[in-house]
């Protein structure tokens, strides 16, 4: 982890609601696609925490969905801007644990880590297929850049509007290695369906480094902090609470 | 060169700063950023003498300049923090630590002391009689002066280090706990825990904290904070601690102004890790501003 003061480049919309920020600044804190930057806003207390998309060595761009008092905020700031963060937080996805033909699961907001793991890959030299579900076609975003990267991408849309009608399961073949992202329902549904993967999850922070115990989470190994020990966990440790209402 | 120097209880600490408990876990989180023995001490995260995995998610809601948790004690429990926090701490931290220490009887705040006494390491207790968010423990001793004097006394009688009782400022009078603890026989006090408070999310019509209530933290109870700590010092022959939304040198100074002794950091690390550490290295400057030699003559 370490404390950044990145600039803004760019802050374009994407689809409704949803934008990507390119940053510039110190990205040697980043290690691994699936991890997260703490971004913090001017008048809220608590910093926000956004998924990286892709890094290089001059800067990263994030894509967050307006939710909430802290995006909103996000999608009205200008090129030039300064955002302190603490960059490179979490556990993202192990490259090296993936199979070759490991598939890439994302939903909605839950798709932009997957690009710069279907990137690193493919750097190692592995083939991995894309699975991007939306809830209509006006929602879909990312799918030329996936792509572009010259891997297999498949879109679903739970309304039929755009590529194959269902959630993301419709498309996932049984017993694949998935590499996930997205809200729960969807990652207990991919969950059902594979056989073995690594698997991103969200919570409210408090922190986003380990100290305030904000959001554990009780797997089959252990209690785990979502935002340090996650927020990836693999397919074996993950243990599914029963919703209480 | 400013004297930064205080003397808590008898142990004497480089500077007043300590972080306070639940906000930096057992250290190690924060010895990768820094070397934590810059700090004064830190006061360990709330440990119980069985391990608790603490309430549902979520856990955490913001509100203005501040955050409401309701982590619920969530900690290895007395044995494992004795048998793997405190020597993997010694690897990076030189100095006393003061341990914090939650209960659901009376019994198990004098044995969660009693284990905690045998170790070399830990330069104080601090008896948290506050805790806001767990049923049948926590605060509830902390509201009642007859409870909070006999945690004092059981816990006098298990240990011969420094017992410090951490207050709750969700009372109608904390000078009267406070007096009860000290005619008890504690050797210092520390306040004010978080402020009981709640969120409610409008889309779902229900709370945002799977306990419902919260503590509140954060510079938004900095004030209340203050206030309590200036009646207690002025209650109590024995050094008190002041906490509660402090984030700056100049609030470590103003509560050092109000009658503490030393100054508790917590939520500030949450938002910034590096909180205390800056904290230390401004305060030279704040003190000069103010003509302040020795922190120790406030």
């Amino acid at each position: 982890m370490r404390e950044v003061i990145y600039t803004i480049q760019q802050n374009e919309v994407l689809t409704a609601g949803v934008y990507r920020m390119a940053l510039s600044g110190d990205t040697s804190a980043i290690a691994a696609p699936g991890q997260f930057i703490d971004i913090q806003l001017p008048g809220l207390y608590l910093r926000r925490p956004i998924s990286v998309c892709d890094w290089d060595e001059g800067g990263l761009t994030i894509i967050y969905k307006v939710v909430g008092n802290g995006t909103a905020q996000l999608a009205g700031m200008k090129p030039g801007a300064a955002l302190n963060c603490l960059s490179g937080l979490g556990n993202g996805y192990d490259v090296a644990a993936c199979p070759d033909d490991a598939v890439l699961v994302g939903g909605g907001v839950g798709v932009p880590p997957l690009y710069g793991l279907a990137k690193r890959l493919l750097a190692a030299g592995k083939r991995p297929s894309v699975i991007l579900g939306f809830n209509s076609a006006p929602e879909v975003f990312y799918e030329a850049e996936f792509r572009a990267l010259g891997v297999p991408v498949t879109v679903t849309t739970a309304d039929g509007s755009a590529g194959v009608k269902g959630f993301v399961t419709a498309a996932l073949p049984e017993g694949a290695y998935a590499c996930a992202c997205g809200p729960e329902p969807m990652l207990r549904a991919v969950h059902a369906r594979a056989s073995g993967g690594q698997f991103s999850f969200e919570a409210r922070m408090g922190c986003g480094f380990g100290a305030c115990m904000g959001c554990t989470c009780e797997t089959l190994t252990g209690y785990k902090r979502i935002c340090r020990d996650g927020p990836v966990l693999s397919y074996e440790e993950i243990r599914w609470q029963q919703k209480k209402q | 060169m400013p004297d930064l120097s205080v003397t808590l209880c008898g142990v004497r600490l480089d500077n007043p700063v300590i972080p306070a408990s639940g906000t930096f876990g057992y250290g190690r989180e924060f010895a990768g950023l820094y070397d934590i023995n810059v700090l004064g001490t830190f006061s360990f995260k709330g440990t119980t003498l069985l391990p608790r995995l603490g309430n549902p998610l979520p856990r955490i809601a913001e509100s203005a300049s501040g955050m409401l948790n309701a982590v619920g004690l969530q900690n290895p429990g007395v044995d494992r923090v004795i048998a793997e926090e405190l020597p993997a701490l010694a690897k990076v931290f030189h100095k006393p630590v003061m341990a914090n220490v939650s209960g659901f009887s009376i019994e198990d705040y004098a044995e969660t002391c009693r284990r905690l006494d045998a170790c070399e390491q830990v330069g104080w207790l601090e008896v948290n009689i506050s805790c806001p968010n767990v049923h049948g423990g926590g605060m509830s001793f902390g509201t009642d002066p007859g409870m909070a004097a006999a945690v004092t006394r059981a816990v006098k009688a298990a240990t011969t280090k420094p017992v410090i009782m951490k207050l709750s400022p969700n009372v109608a009078d904390i000078a009267e706990i406070a007096r009860a603890c000290a005619d008890a026989g504690a050797d210092g006090l520390s306040l004010i825990n978080t402020l009981l408070g709640m969120r409610i999310d409008l889309k779902t019509r229900r709370p945002i904290l799977a306990n419902t209530t919260g503590g509140l933290s954060g510079p938004a109870i900095f004030p209340v904070a203050l206030r309590m700590v200036w009646q207690v010092a002025r209650a109590v022959d024995i050094p008190v601690i002041g906490m509660g939304g402090v984030s700056s040198a100049a609030n470590v100074l103003e509560m050092m102004m109000a009658g503490a002794t030393a100054v508790e950091v917590g939520a500030a690390n949450l938002v910034d890790p590096f909180a205390c550490k800056k904290i230390i290295e401004d305060l030279p400057d704040e003190m000069a501003r103010y003509g302040i030699r020795a922190l120790s003559e406030l």
